[in-house]
This record gives C-alpha cells, sequence and structure tokens, in this order.
C-alpha cells in the first residue's frame, strides 16, 4: 500500500467516524410543550406564591425583632 | 428603611430567578434536558455555603485576636447558615443526580469529598456545644472552625478535581462547566442567582444574631 493510499484510508476513518457522531446529536428532548402552551406558567405561580409566603414570613419576624430591640434601647 | 434596602434587592433578586428560572431559555443538551434549569438552584447553594464559611472563618481569626463577644457570634452564625446552605446543596444534588447520574448517591469524589466537608463543620457544632464555659467555647471553637475551613479545601477543592468524577467540570471549573452553560444562562447566574440566594442567607444570619442579643440583655 502506498503512502498516499494509507493517508486516503485514514481520512476515510476519520469522516466514517465523524458521521457517526452527528448522527448521534440528535436535538435533546426539551419540555417544549410544556412551555409551548403556558402550562410553564402554573409551576411559576406556585413557586412565586411559595416565595412570596416565605418573604412576608420573613419580613413579620424582622419587624417584630426591631420591636424588642427599640424596646431595649429607650 | 435606608438600612434595610439589602433585604428588597434580596426579594427582587429571589423572585427574578424564580421567574427567569422557568422561563427562560436555557440551551438544549443531552442527559441534562430541562434540568439544567439547576444551575440557577442547586449551584449557588455550595457557592454560597463558601462564602458563609469564609466570613465564618475571618470572624475566628478576628476572635482569636481580639476576644470580642461579637466577633464569635457572627462567626458561629455564618458557620450555622453556611451548613444550611451546605445540606440544602447536597439535598438538591442528590434529587439531581437520581435523573441525571441515575442514582442519588453513586460514591461520586465530589459527593464524598462534600459529605465530608459538611461532617466536619457539624463537628464543629458538637465541639462547641460540648464545652459549658463560654470563653472556653469560643475559643476552642474559633481554632476549630480554622481547621475545618482548611480542610474544605482538600474535600472540595482539590481531591474531587484529581479523580475521575461523574460531576461536570472535574477538570477545571468546580462548579459547571463551559460546555455546559451559555453566556445568557452564565450571567443570570451570576447577576441573580448567586447574589440572591447569598442575600437571602444573610438576612437569616442577620435575624438569628439579633435573636441572640435580644435574648442575652
Amino acid at each position: 500500500m502506498s503512502i498516499i493510499q494509507k493517508i486516503f484510508l485514514c481520512f476515510a476513518a476519520l469522516f466514517l467516524t465523524t458521521i457517526k457522531i452527528m448522527a448521534q446529536t440528535t436535538k435533546p428532548e426539551m419540555a417544549d410543550q410544556l412551555h409551548s402552551n403556558g402550562k410553564i406558567y402554573v409551576v411559576v405561580a406556585v413557586v412565586l406564591t411559595i416565595l412570596a409566603g416565605l418573604f412576608f414570613y420573613l419580613i413579620k419576624l424582622d419587624r417584630k425583632m426591631r420591636k424588642f430591640e427599640k424596646q431595649q434601647k429607650p | 428603611m435606608k438600612r434595610n434596602w439589602w433585604k428588597i434587592v434580596c426579594v427582587f433578586l429571589l423572585t427574578g430567578i424564580c421567574t427567569i428560572g422557568f422561563i427562560g431559555q436555557v440551551p438544549a443538551k443531552p442527559i441534562l434536558n430541562e434540568t439544567i434549569r439547576n444551575l440557577y438552584f442547586h449551584v449557588p447553594m455550595w457557592f454560597c455555603m463558601m462564602i458563609f464559611f469564609i466570613t465564618s472563618v475571618v470572624y475566628a481569626i478576628k476572635y482569636l485576636r481580639n476576644p470580642k463577644e461579637t466577633y464569635n457570634l457572627h462567626s458561629v452564625e455564618f458557620a450555622n447558615t453556611g451548613i444550611l446552605f451546605g445540606m440544602l446543596g447536597l439535598i438538591t444534588g442528590m434529587i439531581w443526580a437520581n435523573y441525571t447520574w441515575g442514582a442519588p448517591w453513586s460514591n461520586d469524589p465530589k459527593q464524598i469529598g462534600a459529605a465530608i466537608a459538611l461532617l466536619i463543620y457539624l463537628a464543629y457544632l458538637v465541639l462547641r456545644n460540648s464545652i459549658e464555659n463560654p470563653e472556653h467555647k469560643a475559643r476552642i471553637g474559633a481554632v476549630y472552625n480554622i481547621f475545618a475551613f482548611a480542610l474544605l479545601f482538600p474535600t472540595i477543592w482539590i481531591i474531587p478535581r484529581m479523580v475521575e468524577s461523574l460531576h461536570p467540570g472535574g477538570q477545571g471549573n468546580p462548579a459547571f462547566s463551559a460546555k455546559d452553560a451559555d453566556v445568557h444562562m452564565r450571567m443570570i447566574f451570576w447577576l441573580l442567582a448567586v447574589p440572591g440566594w447569598m442575600l437571602l442567607g444573610l438576612w437569616i444570619t442577620n435575624l438569628h444574631i439579633r435573636l441572640f442579643n435580644v435574648q442575652k440583655t
């Protein structure tokens, strides 16, 4: 086998492997339907409600603490 | 109101991240699929843990140089919040791993390292609570805090990078590899997620410190 033939075979092998890799990289499955039909907003609404509740609780605690601090330092 | 501007910033940032985190565009990746959104929730836990442990050790050193009670208090409370965030990071990591690696616990070097680091910090709390004399408690606690901090480096920064790991960024960045997050995600991560969660932790720590001060007097 001549050197040119060898080089050609190497390139052919490389080319074939790239084809195989390309065949494997189909688009990964994403929850596109959840986004397109708007149901994701239900999830967002739930999470934001929980977050609002948590913040309400934290702020209330903070205010209560400030009241105590003011009582101690007249 | 003037002193509390950062609490308002915290509310805005976390509201933002909980909205954009679900609605925003993310790159489609194999295996990860939609779970890549966890980057806004799971990864900041570790960043916050590290920030709080650094703050804690700084106050521990300050206490050893100048034994003021307030330094001791700050050191303990920041360590507490750091442990809370570390625990949340570990649990959320296990939930995520269950879907991407196939099992919640696969004895991955990153998981083991993080668990050891947290156990060392839990031992810090046990040690402190086992000492009666408040002065000894503060001093020994501060010294142990420095050791615990030093052990964070081999357990979560060095060893997991030296061995093969399922976790992304094993060879390089510890948190996430350049391939996974695009520029858009990174910007949201650094501008909203990390400061947002960090301020929440700061708020919790602030409440704890004030509670202690109110109880004391």
